[in-house]
């Protein structure tokens, strides 16, 4: 008892404590080996293409990129829309997640598993969903906001509200509602509670939720390029640009790193409001209360999110079954071909329909490398800490194991390219190089799911069974188990659906003959004809159905930290 | 066979929690680590199943030392202070978890689970959930679950005080002879002295790290080493210099320099006793009169008195001493003889 208290204070590594390392290393080694390969590998290569010219180090090249007037407007573009971004989706996501998890309305868990659609979806289809929006032709085409910025900050939104809703719900459900019923009864105004006690202890969830969605709108890649086009660039979509077009190498490094530091300060920050709170406080579910009159503002805005959400999917939706003088099925009856172009021949090398199934495959396995890996990664950094020393190997690994949250996929897959490609690592032509590329990028969410789960457990059922008899793996099947084990059917659903999606990494991967089903609706839009616009909003149609599927199923598993951050 | 511990100390990044603790187990007998919250003996009883590691000594279980031996291998089972059954198992499967894992055969679990069961008196109980039954029914189940394998040394965390007073008090007495029955060897750590008195043949006393008296239940109760252990041992002061000399006359004792009085020691009677005081204060409980009476010369000692007692604030009572509720303290039996101090 006492010894928890002075485990506290610094001090030394006993012999003890070595040999406990050395199991931590153990477990760590395979993630860690993984990582460094598939990650740390090719990020460095890339940014070191950058770096050293003609076999020297040229670090001035770099910053006189920096320099261009070019690449001052992507990082103020970037940097505003990315803030607007985050902006928007706290002001509709706050009182959406307030809503739906203290309030209780009919039909919330339908709500909240809509509104968690979006963050799984495609961003590509999220692309094109807007465009069919706000298009010449579409409803809103009268706005005249197509390949506008504001359009660009709609997508956004549209993808990150559901992060605020989900990480900053799942605290407000957990809170418990004593103290503030405590400080009503002292006199507090409900507005006061919620400045007084509400919001401080919301404030960790809050302050990682903000972070993780400036990150994710700042790096946001297959909306900006589907909606930006030319006029509009970010740092991801420039480094983008200027390695497959401009073959600009130094330019695109320049961004990568500069891109690197800033979300390393980020997560740096995300965890610290993390590790705020006490981790052993017990969590509770409030019991939802019955709405009020005074909750009228707080319905709307939900109501308005909910809209916001809808109407590009509908729109989608209908979009893909207008054909020429009506309706009908012709533009999903097409996806068994690979488009049609000027010249008369295919746009696509292989059907839609096939690119679905090398989606899925591909998807199949980077489930399951992302769920190997995020499972060792969360049981590393969730052991207890006998040592100060200990605890901080652990949250720097929990740390590094974050990185590719943030990491450009772009720089990421262009990355695989130049650094994989000769023995003995030679994986251009490997059917595991898109599955990797992906697993990587689904760890972060894998871990974050798998890892508060495992960290409620009380280490002492471990203890108890080991004072049973049982081995640390009859152990780990006795106590974890059990309890990790929907949280793992969620993760894996979760990764799933994030491996459909990608577009960054997988635009560089994805080998001509096998492209998946994001890569494809991009190529479909890049070439003229309406027969090969309305095929992308088939398509689309597809790939968001498939990805709401597998979200929804996560949904009913009710885990409360999928998605939370 | 025989647990034994030498000079084991405990360290938590670099800060002492256990220091220089010796003690030796023999089969059969049943040991409370008696001590205040705090006082390091739950890491000492960690330490002994092998769930921290030793920074310095040695235990060793006959004379093997079992510095290597991971929790899983050495055969002490470990009650936790709350149980901690498995909330997915149900009562029976949780006590053939341990037997499960040593492959004993369905039939013959079966037969052990019903056996262990009656054991803890709560025969019927196999198919219910943990999370149905009451915290004293959570702890008989752990406890049969820690039995279920014959340990060779059986490990308890404060089995008991999880629990409320009464209960705890009529398990505690199950516990007593639950153990004496299997014929367990033991060893419990509470911060409750009435448990360890109940529970336990021998007792060691631990404050602040380290291990500062043990013997036989009965000598520990008898002669407290010191001040502190006697308060802790409950009880009610610790007189020194006069006042113990007074008392210890008035009980027909030898002179000590420091004497510790149970409440019940001194009981007030209106007649004769030599010792004499007027009453300060005065409490009724629902089986005695509790007295704070000012002794000349003594200063305030606590008394009681039976309940149809006549007495009231500012009489004059006398006292009588009950010398086998005085325990003088063990450093102090030799000092008397120097007369009064300060």
């Amino acid at each position: 008892m006492v010894g928890r208290d002075l485990a506290l204070s610094a001090g030394l590594l006993g012999r003890a404590g070595r040999s406990r390392l050395t199991r931590l290393a153990l477990l760590a080694a395979g993630p860690l080996l993984v990582l460094g390969v598939f990650f740390v590998l090719p990020v460095s290569g890339m940014i070191s293409r950058g770096f050293v010219i003609d076999g020297s180090f040229d670090p001035g090249g770099v910053l006189e990129v920096l320099g261009r007037s070019r690449v001052r407007g992507v990082l103020w573009f970037t940097l505003w829309s990315a803030a607007a971004g985050t902006a928007m989706s706290l002001l509709l996501g706050l009182p959406a997640a307030y809503a739906l998890h203290r309030l209780d309305l009919p039909g919330r868990r339908l709500v909240r598993a809509v509104l968690l659609v979006p963050f799984a979806l495609p961003t590509v289809v999220v692309g094109v969903a807007f465009r069919q929006l706000l298009g010449d032709a579409g409803p809103l085409g009268w706005l005249g906001l197509d390949g506008s910025a504001i359009a660009i900050i709609g997508g956004l939104t549209f993808f990150n509200a559901a992060v605020v809703v989900r990480a900053v719900g799942a605290a407000w459900e957990g809170l418990d509602p004593r103290p503030g019923e405590a400080a009503a009864a002292l006199g507090a105004t409900p507005l006061q509670v919620l400045r007084t006690v509400t919001f401080p202890a919301l404030k960790p969830a809050l302050v990682s939720a903000t972070t993780v969605v400036f990150l994710f709108c700042a790096t946001a890649f297959g909306v900006v390029l589907t909606l930006g086009g030319l006029r509009y660039s970010t740092v991801e979509t420039e480094i983008y640009l200027l390695t497959t077009n401009l073959l600009d190498l130094q330019a695109a490094a320049a961004l990568s790193v500069l891109q690197l530091i800033v979300i390393v300060l980020l997560l740096a920050l995300a965890q610290r409001a993390r590790s705020t709170p006490d981790p052993t406080q017990q969590r509770v579910v409030a019991r939802a209360r019955r709405p009020r009159r005074s909750d009228a503002g707080v319905l709307v805005v939900t109501g308005l999110l909910l809209t916001f959400v809808l109407v590009p999917l509908l729109t989608l939706v209908t979009g893909s079954l207008r054909i020429e003088g009506g309706w009908g099925l012709a533009n999903y009856r097409a996806l068994a071909t690979a488009g049609r172009d000027t010249d008369g021949t295919g746009v696509l090398n292989i059907s839609v329909t096939d690119a679905l199934m090398n989606s899925l495959r591909i998807a199949f396995d980077a489930t399951w490398m992302s769920l190997l890996l995020g499972v060792l990664v969360a049981l590393v950094v969730t052991r207890r800490s006998r040592t100060r020393a200990e605890q901080r190997l652990r949250s720097g690994l929990d740390s590094i194991f974050m990185l590719p949250l943030g990491v450009s996929a772009v720089t990421l897959g262009f990355g695989f390219l130049i650094t994989l490609d000769s023995p003995p690592l030679d994986l251009r032509d490997s059917p595991l190089l898109v599955p990797i590329a992906q697993a990587l990028v689904a760890l972060p969410l894998v871990v974050r799911t798998l890892a508060p789960v495992l960290a409620s457990i009380d280490d002492r059922q471990r203890q108890a069974a080991a004072s049973l008899g049982a081995g640390p793996l009859r152990a780990l099947l006795t106590v974890d188990l059990p309890v990790v084990r929907t949280p793992l059917l969620a993760a894996a659903g979760f990764a799933f659906a994030v491996s459909l999606g990608e577009f960054g990494a997988t635009s560089f991967l994805a080998r001509e003959d096998r492209p998946t089903l994001p890569i494809v609706i991009f190529r479909l839009l890049g070439h003229p004809g309406a027969l090969n616009y309305q095929m992308a909003l088939a398509a689309s149609v597809v790939l968001a159905t498939t990805t709401a599927v597998v979200i929804l199923a996560v949904e009913q598993l009710r885990v409360t930290s999928v998605g939370a951050f | 066979m025989v647990l034994s511990l030498t000079d084991v100390g405990v360290e938590y990044d670099g800060v002492v929690v256990v220091a220089d603790v010796s003690l030796s187990l023999a089969d059969g007998r049943v040991l409370a680590v008696l001590g205040p919250s705090g006082c390091g003996k739950s890491t000492l009883l960690r330490a002994i199943a092998g769930l921290e590691p030793v920074s310095t000594g040695s235990i060793t279980w006959d004379g093997q030392d079992l510095a290597r031996t991971p929790t899983h291998r050495r055969g002490f089972a470990l009650m936790f202070q709350d149980g901690q059954l498995f909330a997915h198992l149900s009562v029976g499967r949780n006590i053939a978890y341990p037997l499960r894992l040593r492959r004993v055969p369905a039939a013959r679990r079966e037969g052990r689970v019903r056996e262990l069961l009656d054991l803890v008196g709560l025969s019927g109980f196999a198919e219910r959930l943990p999370g149905s039954l009451s915290g004293g029914e959570r702890q008989r189940v752990a406890l049969a679950r820690s039995l279920a394998v014959e340990p060779r040394l059986l490990l308890l965390d404060e089995p008991l005080s999880a629990l409320d007073t009464a209960l705890r008090g009529r398990l505690a007495a199950d516990l007593a002879s639950i153990l004496r029955e299997a014929g367990t060897t033991a060893l419990m750590v509470t911060h409750d002295h009435e448990e360890a008195f109940t529970v336990a043949d021998e007792i060691a006393v631990m404050r602040a790290g380290r291990i500062v008296q043990q013997g036989l239940i009965d000598e520990v109760w008898r002669s407290p080493i010191d001040v502190e252990t006697a308060l802790f041992l409950g009880y009610a002061q610790v007189l020194e210099g006069p006042a113990a000399h007074r008392v210890l006359e008035a009980a027909g004792l030898p002179p000590a320099s420091a004497v510790a009085v149970r409440r019940s020691a001194l009981q007030a009677e209106t007649l004769g006793p030599s010792l004499q005081g007027l009453v300060a204060e005065l409490r009724t409980t629902p089986e005695q009169l509790r007295l704070k009476v000012n002794v000349e010369g003594v200063g305030e000692l606590d008394a009681v008195a039976p309940l149809d007692a006549h007495v009231g604030l500012g009489d004059r009572v006398g006292l009588r001493v009950d010398g086998t509720r005085l325990a003088v303290l063990a450093d102090s039996a030799n000092s008397g003889a120097l007369g009064p101090s300060l």
